[in-house]
């Protein structure tokens, strides 16, 4: 991690109508650094990735990036073609569905190939190459190139995801409850290879999660969020040990109960 | 347009071309601005025409606008010019423009077709114009307009390349046989029509000036005399176009786009020549094929 | 020997020979005259109308005449006719509250100024087919009376009829009618549309829209799929005044009188942050009797507005660039019937590529044998 964040939101608000997504965030991510956003459903969670990753449009507020060049940019003054290239090259986003973030009907070659080819890779060759290497960092075997993620099971079609996604080797990576909806023994071995990914590769993450459990294995700092605010934020370690607040100290003791 | 009331009926004429000047005038501003930017498909209010859409009324009125009255006129229809759309749309324009009409490439100023690029090489005074279905190259892969406009804008291209990638995983090699996408001045990825692949190379620096019209989807499109047009493909799996086994068996040429005919139903069949005029024109030079009459005989 | 098939052109003028053959019927018969058609078929004349973008009773009789009675060959007629047409300017808009009504109904009030007047209509006819009907030229089929009120036209009397949105209007309960900033309305006959949209070009696109295509997708809205909770506010037809300002005579004429058909929905909205709960509306108009085309036309409107009253979208009915691009029955029909011609070279290219792929696929099957056979 150097001292300079890679991320920084400020005020950060989102209104739906009278409904409140989000009110007045702040947060800072680091190179290197996964940070988990917590909350219940409704908490707002989603809605500030969703802010964070400029596919929601802020009420008021604004996020800023450090691009690869060194300069900082406010993320709402870029035009469309440098901030498509910003998603398809720096960033990653893994969502919940995997079907939101595969081509379902496109091979698992091609899944992990359109990236490279997006920024100019055109030799077939080379690109079954690479997508070949993705693939086995992610668990997927060779044999599998050519069929389409609708004959994968919950577990591989997130991994295929996850190879789609680092294939351009992202800086950071948005996370929207990538274990959600799988299997307790699916899960573990999902989020031990992450683990292993984020550390060999020293991605950022933002990572949005229901599950604490999930917060204490992957992250290294949390925001806790309730109502649309952030209630508590700290080293993971720290806030789930010690919560400071009475909700989040519910949150972890419902967890410790169930 | 007049209509006069005659015995309480309106009686109608027509203005030269069917199309009034001011669309005419509408069109042919898209036409120019088409031709500026080589390959980008260029919005324009496409009329409603006296003959069906997907039936060739982009290229009506591509033609309409182009057309003088000292014009000659080809019309073709899978390389043919005796196919019922092509008769159609050629009696069109005999009767709203009284235009000379030809079945003979080389004698055409204007060529109006339909999935296909005559086997004849285009010259200089002559413009091709094609009937277009789908303009949009990234429509099968994206179907918002609203998207694919951004990826043009950007030149995102990278889409089209998944699914050339998709037909080699599958297939050994790229599976796209006709409307194959093309890159054009090296800027706008363009569907050329539903041409076989085999045309494709013809595209490529025409001295003829080539008009896409499609008429539905209300695109313009050009590609200038002499422009650099390259069928897309990978490095390591160049793109090709299909040969066939037989050369004509009416007129024994080579190299040319053949149709199949079944002859019976044994599985008796023959290739002959998609360009009916290139095939006469051989016939009467005296080429002969393995089915063709004897000579003095006739065809 | 071969001889390649020749003769289209003989071909086409033989079919269309048999077209006006079969068109007319048996000629023992009487033909069908127009003014019969305009007089005793006139909701597929109205229909033709609106969906032919052309207000003309005599052609648009003629068209479903040559036609065969086949409604969008018809439109299709009436639009490659009215594309000709040139266009001297626009009209004023219609105000459609100084109508004079033929029928108008509320489902919003049971009683409201000007009343109901139920007019010509199906609604409540018990559905029995009517032999009598069948029975050619009764002189008295009907009393000439029935149901016309003492004035020689069913028109009603010139009472005042406010539209029911107006009603509501004017206690702040329904928002208001997008004001008319004087600029001219986007002419989708004359200019490419790109999307999204604005709402003139929406409305437009709808007006000359399939009538069941619109009937579809409405009534999906009304089960669940994009809901918006609607109130036929009002459903009104009759003959309203074309106003033309004719700025080289400096003042306004009038070009005579269309028959239309009006619906305004009414529907719920919650309201935002900024804008108190209020009713919004759906709109729909279109040339002639067409009231199950304007009803479902005001509920198409009025979902596709989903965005800029901050609803969720994600039913078929809120998708503005499916639901435009695919309305227009001359395109739809036109392409789908294009798949009739002929598409020999490209089948060709198909053939070629399928033996070939069968080709390798064996060869690469008889090697495998091979090498299970060496083993």
């Amino acid at each position: 991690m150097t001292d300079q964040p890679l991320l920084i939101a400020d005020g950060l608000s989102k209104n739906y109508g009278t409904r409140i997504g989000c009110r007045d965030v702040s947060l800072e991510v680091y190179p290197g650094e996964v940070l988990a956003v917590v909350g219940e459903s409704g908490s707002g969670k989603s809605t500030l990735l969703g802010l964070l990753s400029t596919e929601l449009e802020p009420s008021a507020g604004r996020v800023a990036y450090r691009l690869r060049d060194g300069r900082v940019a406010d993320l709402a003054s870029l035009g469309a073609a440098e901030k498509r290239l910003l998603m398809r090259t720096d960033w990653g986003f893994v969502r919940q569905n995997p079907a939101d973030g595969l081509r379902m009907a496109v091979s698992a070659g091609g899944n992990v190939g359109e990236r490279l080819m997006a920024v100019g890779w055109r030799h077939y060759g080379n690109i079954r190459d690479e997508a070949l290497d993705w693939l086995a960092k992610v668990e997927i075997a060779g044999d599998r190139i050519d069929d389409d993620p609708r004959a994968f099971s919950g577990g591989m079609r997130q991994r295929l995801q996850i190879a789609r996604n680092l294939v351009t080797r992202p800086r950071l990576v948005f996370m929207d409850e990538p274990t959600g909806g799988l299997d307790v023994s699916v899960q573990a071995r999902l989020l031990d290879l992450i683990r292993g990914l984020v550390a060999e590769l020293g991605l950022a993450v933002i990572i949005v999660t229901h599950d604490l459990a999930v917060a204490r294995l992957l992250s290294h700092r949390m925001v806790v969020m309730r109502h649309g605010r952030v209630i508590e934020t700290g080293i993971t370690d720290q806030v789930l040990d010690d919560p400071r607040e009475p909700y989040t100290q519910l949150l972890v003791s419902s967890v410790l109960a169930a | 347009m007049n209509a006069h009331a005659v015995g309480g009926m309106p009686e109608i004429t027509y203005n030269f071309a069917y199309l009034d000047e001011q669309t005419k005038r509408m069109i042919r501003r898209a036409i120019l601005k088409a031709i500026a930017v080589p390959g980008y498909q260029v919005p324009f209010a496409a009329r409603e025409m006296p003959m069906p859409y997907g039936w060739g009324t982009g290229g009506v009125q591509v033609t309409a606008a182009v057309l003088g009255p000292d014009d000659v006129l080809k019309v073709i229809d899978q390389g043919a010019d005796d196919t019922t759309n092509a008769v159609a749309i050629r009696g069109f324009f005999e009767k709203t423009a009284r235009v000379a009409t030809t079945t003979s490439a080389r004698e055409a100023t204007v060529i109006q077709t339909r999935h296909r690029i005559p086997e004849t090489p285009l010259s200089e005074n002559q413009i091709l114009i094609y009937q277009v279905p789908i303009p949009e190259p990234l429509r099968f892969l994206e179907p918002r307009e609203t998207e694919t406009r951004q990826l043009h804008a950007l030149a995102e291209y990278g889409l089209m390349h998944v699914k050339l990638y998709e037909d080699i995983a599958r297939h050994g090699h790229i599976a796209t046989t006709y409307a194959y996408p093309v890159e054009v001045a090296g800027r706008y990825v363009m569907d050329p029509s539903p041409i076989p692949k085999f045309d494709n190379p013809k595209l490529d620096n025409c001295p003829a000036l080539q008009l896409f019209g499609a008429g539905r989807e209300k695109r313009i499109y050009a590609i200038p005399p002499y422009t650099k047009v390259r069928s897309l493909d990978f490095e390591d799996h160049p793109f090709k176009v299909q040969r066939f086994a037989k050369p004509c068996a009416l007129c024994a040429a080579t190299g040319v786009y053949l149709d199949e005919v079944i002859l019976d139903d044994k599985g008796g069949r023959m290739f002959v020549c998609s360009d009916t005029d290139y095939c006469n024109g051989r016939q009467e030079a005296g080429h002969r094929g393995e089915m063709a009459a004897p000579v003095g005989e006739g065809a | 020997m071969y001889v390649a098939a020749k003769g289209g052109e003989k071909a086409i003028r033989n079919a269309h020979a048999l077209l006006a053959k079969r068109r007319r019927g048996n000629r023992n018969l009487p033909s069908i005259s127009l003014a019969q058609i305009a007089q005793q078929l006139t909701l597929a004349v109205d229909r033709v109308m609106a969906e032919g973008s052309l207000y003309d009773v005599e052609l648009a009789a003629l068209a479903v005449k040559q036609a065969r009675g086949d409604l969008i060959e018809a439109i299709f007629l009436i639009r490659a006719f009215r594309t000709t047409l040139p266009r001297f300017g626009y009209a004023q808009a219609l105000d459609t509250a100084e109508m004079l009504v033929r029928r108008r109904v509320s489902a919003t009030y049971k009683d409201l100024p000007g009343g109901q007047l139920l007019g010509p209509t199906f609604d409540y006819t018990h559905r029995l087919l009517d032999t009598s009907l069948g029975v050619a030229d009764q002189a008295n089929e009907v009393d000439d009376q029935a149901g016309e009120s003492k004035t020689a036209d069913d028109a009603a009397a010139p009472v005042s009829m406010p539209r029911v949105t107006d009603l509501l209007g004017q206690e702040g309960l329904i928002e208001g009618a997008p004001a008319d900033d004087g600029s001219e309305p986007f002419d989708i006959t004359r200019a490419p549309v790109s999307y999204p949209v604005d709402r003139s070009t929406r409305l437009q696109t709808l007006a000359r829209g399939d009538e069941g295509y619109l009937l579809a997708l409405g009534y999906s809205t009304q089960r669940g799929y994009g809901r918006s909770h609607p109130f036929v506010g009002e459903i009104r037809f009759g003959d309203v005044e074309v106003i033309f300002d004719a700025p080289e005579l400096g003042f306004e004429v009038s070009l005579g009188t269309v028959q239309v058909t009006e619906c305004q929905s009414v529907n719920q909205f919650k309201g935002t942050a900024t804008t108190a709960p209020q009713f919004t509306r759906g709109y729909g108009l279109v040339f002639g009797q067409c009231e199950r085309k304007a009803l479902s036309m005001a509920l198409v409107e009025r979902a596709l507005r989903w965005e800029e009253l901050g609803e969720e979208r994600g039913a078929p009915a809120q998708d503005e660039e499916f639901v435009l691009s695919h309305c227009d029955n001359v395109q739809a029909t036109g392409f789908v019937e294009h798949l009739k011609l002929p598409h020999y070279v490209d089948f060709q290219a198909e053939l070629d590529l399928v033996r070939r792929m069968r080709a390798e696929h064996e060869e690469s099957r008889r090697a495998a044998d091979m090498k299970e056979a060496a083993e």
